[in-house]
Formats: C-alpha cells, sequence, structure tokens
C-alpha cells in the first residue's frame, strides 16, 4: 500500500472515522482484557471500577485543558512551511465519506454571528471575501497521529471579531457547521494572529472536501478542533462544548 | 503472585531490623508507581498508535487499553502526568543521594562482556543484592534513557507548536512520532527481560518490594 504520509494509508483516511469512533457499547471504554485486569494485577486488589475511573479520567482531561490553557502563547506562532513542504493530495477527513460531506450553496450562503457582539448582521460570502486577506502554510495535525501541510488563505478570525464589535473578554466562541458539527473554542485562542476563517485552500476557493465556504484554520489546535462548513458563529460565556469533545476527546485539543 | 512470598515473612522477621535494606524506600515506592504508570502509558499508546499505524500491523485490541482513541488519550494524558513526577522524583533522588553513581557507575565494555559470559554459563552470583552486575548497569542505565527519550519525544509531538524547538530536536514532528515509538519498543525490550530476570531471582523481587 502506497503512503500518502507517513503512518497514514491513503485508503484508510476515509475509514478513519468509523474506526475511532467510540464503541457502540461504551461501557467497553475501559474494558478489555488488558486495563482492569493489569490493573487489578499490580493494585492486587479490584478497587477499579469503570465508572469512577471514567469519572476520574474526566477530571483529568479537564486538568489537561487548564494545563494547556496556561501553555498557550498568543504570540508564538506555528512554524511555517515553503510551497514545496505542502501534502499533496491533501488528506479528507472527517466522520463521513467524502460524498456525504455538506454541498453548501455558495450564492445563498450567509454566516450568521451572535452572542456578545455588536452588530449581529450576517454575512454573504463575498462581504467575507472582500475582508482583508491572509495566507499561511502550516502543519495540520490530526488527534490519530498523522500530520499534512496545508495552505490556508482568508481573513484573521481576530480582525473580524474586532470588526463585528466582539466582547473578546468573553471566554469562548462557538462555531456551528452545516453538518451539524459544533465546535467552542477559548478567546484567546481565538484572537491568535494565525487564527483565520479560511475561504481559500492552495490559493483555490475551498473546495468541498476541505469545507466550503468556510473553515476555521487554528494551527495551534487540532484537527477536530478545526471546524469545515461553518455557517454560525456566536461569543459567549458558556462552553457549549462539540462533536467530539462532547464524546470524550480532549476540550481544549491543542498543540 | 509473587513467588516466594511465603519465605518472606520469616525472613523478615529474624533479620536484625538494624541491618540496611537493599533499596532504600523512595526507590521501591517510585519503582512501583513507574511499573503501574508505564503499563498504563504502553497500553493506551498502543492503542493511539493503531488509530495512525507508523507500519504494518497493529496491536491486537485485547491488549491495548482505552476501549477507543479518545480514551486511550485519556488514559495516556492522565498517566503521563504519574510518570513525569515520579520520574523526575526518581532522577532527582537518585543523582542526589549518589545512588546512580554508587549503583549504576561505572559501565566497561569488558565488565558486560564478563558478565554476559557468566550469566550465559549461569555462573553470574547473586548473592549480594545490593550490587548490580555490568548487564544489570547497563540495562538499567539504558531503562532510565529511554524512559528521558519517551518523556521529551512525547511532549515534542504533543505540544508540536508550544514546543517546537523540542520537536524540533527531535527532527520534526513526524521523525519524533518514530523516536517516540522506539523508546517504546525500548521500554518493552527491556521489561520483558527485566520481568523475566525478577521472576527467575525471586529475592530480587522480594528486595524490590520489602526492601530486603
Ligand atoms: C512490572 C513489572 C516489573 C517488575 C516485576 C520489576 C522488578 C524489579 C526488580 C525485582 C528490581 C530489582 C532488581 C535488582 O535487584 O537487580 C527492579 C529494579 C529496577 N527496575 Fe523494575 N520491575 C518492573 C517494571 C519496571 C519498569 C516498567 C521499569 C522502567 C521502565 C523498571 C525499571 C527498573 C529500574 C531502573 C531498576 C533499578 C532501580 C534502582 O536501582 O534505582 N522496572 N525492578
Amino acid at each position: 500500500m502506497r503512503k500518502l504520509i507517513p503512518g497514514v494509508d491513503s485508503q484508510l483516511l476515509i475509514k478513519d472515522a468509523a474506526k475511532v469512533m467510540p464503541d457502540p457499547m461504551r461501557r467497553t471504554f475501559l474494558r478489555g482484557a488488558f486495563s482492569l485486569g493489569a490493573l487489578t494485577f499490580l493494585t492486587g486488589c479490584d478497587i477499579i471500577d469503570s465508572d469512577a475511573a471514567e469519572g476520574v479520567l474526566r477530571k483529568i482531561s479537564e486538568f489537561n485543558d487548564g494545563a494547556q490553557a496556561a501553555l498557550f502563547s498568543s504570540t508564538k506562532l506555528a512554524p511555517v512551511y515553503p510551497e514545496s513542504a505542502i501534502t499533496r493530495p491533501f488528506p479528507f477527513n472527517a466522520y463521513y465519506d467524502e460524498d456525504d460531506a455538506p454541498n453548501v450553496d455558495g450564492a445563498a450562503y450567509k454566516l450568521a454571528v451572535g452572542g456578545l457582539v455588536d452588530n449581529k448582521k450576517s454575512w454573504t460570502l463575498d462581504e467575507l471575501y472582500a475582508l482583508p486577506q491572509v495566507s499561511q502554510i502550516t502543519r495540520h495535525v490530526c488527534v490519530e497521529g498523522w500530520s499534512a501541510i496545508g495552505s490556508w488563505q482568508g481573513a484573521q478570525l481576530s480582525e473580524f471579531l474586532k470588526r463585528i464589535g466582539a466582547d473578546t473578554r468573553a471566554k469562548y466562541v462557538w462555531f456551528k457547521c452545516a453538518e451539524g458539527y459544533t465546535n467552542t473554542i477559548d478567546m484567546p485562542t481565538a484572537m491568535h494572529p494565525q487564527t483565520q476563517m479560511t475561504f481559500r485552500f492552495d490559493n483555490k476557493i475551498l473546495p468541498r472536501a476541505y469545507g466550503f465556504p468556510m473553515k476555521i484554520r487554528m494551527p495551534t489546535k487540532l484537527g477536530y478542533k478545526n471546524p469545515k462548513y461553518v455557517v454560525a458563529m456566536e461569543v459567549t460565556n458558556t462552553d457549549r462544548g462539540g462533536y467530539w469533545e462532547d464524546q470524550g476527546y480532549n476540550w481544549f485539543g491543542g498543540q | 503472585m509473587m513467588p516466594g512470598q511465603g519465605a518472606m515473612t520469616a525472613e523478615t522477621i529474624a533479620a536484625p531490623s538494624a541491618e540496611k535494606a537493599i533499596h532504600p524506600v523512595w526507590v521501591r515506592v517510585t519503582h512501583w508507581i513507574n511499573a503501574i504508570a508505564i503499563l498504563v502509558m504502553i497500553g493506551s499508546g498502543w492503542q493511539i498508535y493503531n488509530a495512525s499505524p507508523l507500519f504494518d500491523f497493529t496491536f491486537a485490541k485485547s491488549i491495548t487499553l482505552g476501549g477507543w482513541l479518545g480514551g486511550a488519550i485519556q488514559w495516556h494524558f492522565a498517566a503521563m502526568w504519574v510518570l513525569m513526577v515520579n520520574g523526575l522524583v526518581y532522577l532527582t533522588l537518585g543523582f542526589a543521594t549518589g545512588r546512580f553513581r554508587r549503583k549504576l557507575w561505572p559501565i566497561t565494555p569488558s565488565a558486560v562482556l564478563a558478565d554476559v559470559k557468566a550469566a550465559l554459563t549461569f555462573k553470574l552470583a547473586h548473592d549480594d543484592l545490593s550490587h548490580y552486575n555490568a548487564v544489570q548497569k547497563l540495562l538499567y542505565s539504558g531503562v532510565i534513557l529511554s524512559g528521558i527519550i519517551v518523556v521529551l519525544s512525547g511532549l515534542a509531538i504533543w505540544k508540536p507548536v508550544q514546543f517546537q524547538e523540542l520537536t524540533t530536536l527531535f527532527g520534526g514532528y513526524n521523525f519524533a512520532r518514530y523516536v517516540h515509538f522506539f523508546a517504546m519498543a525500548a521500554i518493552v525490550g527491556f521489561l520483558v527481560v527485566h520481568v523475566a530476570l525478577a521472576l527467575l531471582v525471586p529475592k530480587s523481587l522480594r528486595a524490590m518490594v520489602t526492601g530486603r
């Protein structure tokens, strides 16, 4: 099998989603011959009950959110790469097949803006394309372990938030996507200079596979924290979770 | 569970209490905390590996921990703190008390060769448990170094932006993944030999538990 990227089988990429989905039986989260068996063996007694263990693990994951927020630097930039380093073809990855990706009508598209902002007007694609544009060639790192270098163009989210009079002292920005995917991010990451409302990939209008018409590109966060097909955003002080985070992926998802 | 446990009680009582422990209590405590943390890291690490394998094989689900990628990551990044804090305590005390210098140093190739030969002809003595032979010194120093590398390369792939200097030091994100994998493999290789030898010489296991 030809390797596209070290560690990624191109055919498997599409099927990845199914592979990493939680087991239908949530109880298997901690089961398996290894887990309880080994811990019971080592501790010499059967103290590990899986509900309690899951609760503890969730608490530690929250602690790790705090640790990552502390490690996050709002001025430290993700490394950038030359054009020759771009991974071609750049992999498609989602919890559904490429054929099932949302097909958003660009002409009818309006980005809804809500929450703690002065100006709640919706934005058409033409208006978004008219914003000052920036470009980055950065590494997209997936929680699964593989990575790929891509080229993204669009508007700085921080600039947009200022433009719409967002309360940037709020804690979070929440995104909603065409297929129902959601994502909440911390304000410091939203204000990071490389956090981008992306409209183009490799200088061409964002293809459907990569999130047409708009993706939020954050090279400081793992792939699942970079939503595609974004149709609405809200500035908020309430953590509204997200598609993967609610299933157990780490909330901060930083790099 | 542990061979030789029956004999332990009698001997512990018989031993004069003033006699110095073979392994001080900090070595025993950090050793067993480390053993648990490492097993959790390996089991969950294998599950994480399976999500995006580096080689043409995956680990059987029955020997992995976490059930799925998200669960494995939760285990991995929980045990990570135990491993790091415990490891720092062990390393600090190992250097500060002079234990590393006394027990693990020096390691000379000729001594290692001589002890390997002795071991293969079953002539390697185990009378003095407070003294490590050259093979033990080499294995223990090697696994301590592997432990340091596995933690640092892990940090390099966990934070390739915030710790990007470290990631660069490990040859970039992709290369650091391989470094992390091979450091794990070295530790697993050590473990197989290490546990086998501990079971072959049960009194060494007892000493690591009771100190005597
Ligand atoms: C889980 C099964 C394990 C068992 C049964 C076990 C057993 C032992 C025993 C009996 C000793 C004393 C050996 C002697 O007196 O020569 C020892 C020492 C040691 N073990 Fe383990 N061990 C285990 C796991 C580990 C792991 C996972 C590591 C590291 C990755 C490790 C690293 C060490 C080191 C570095 C020493 C020397 C400690 C010192 O003297 O400071 N062990 N182990």
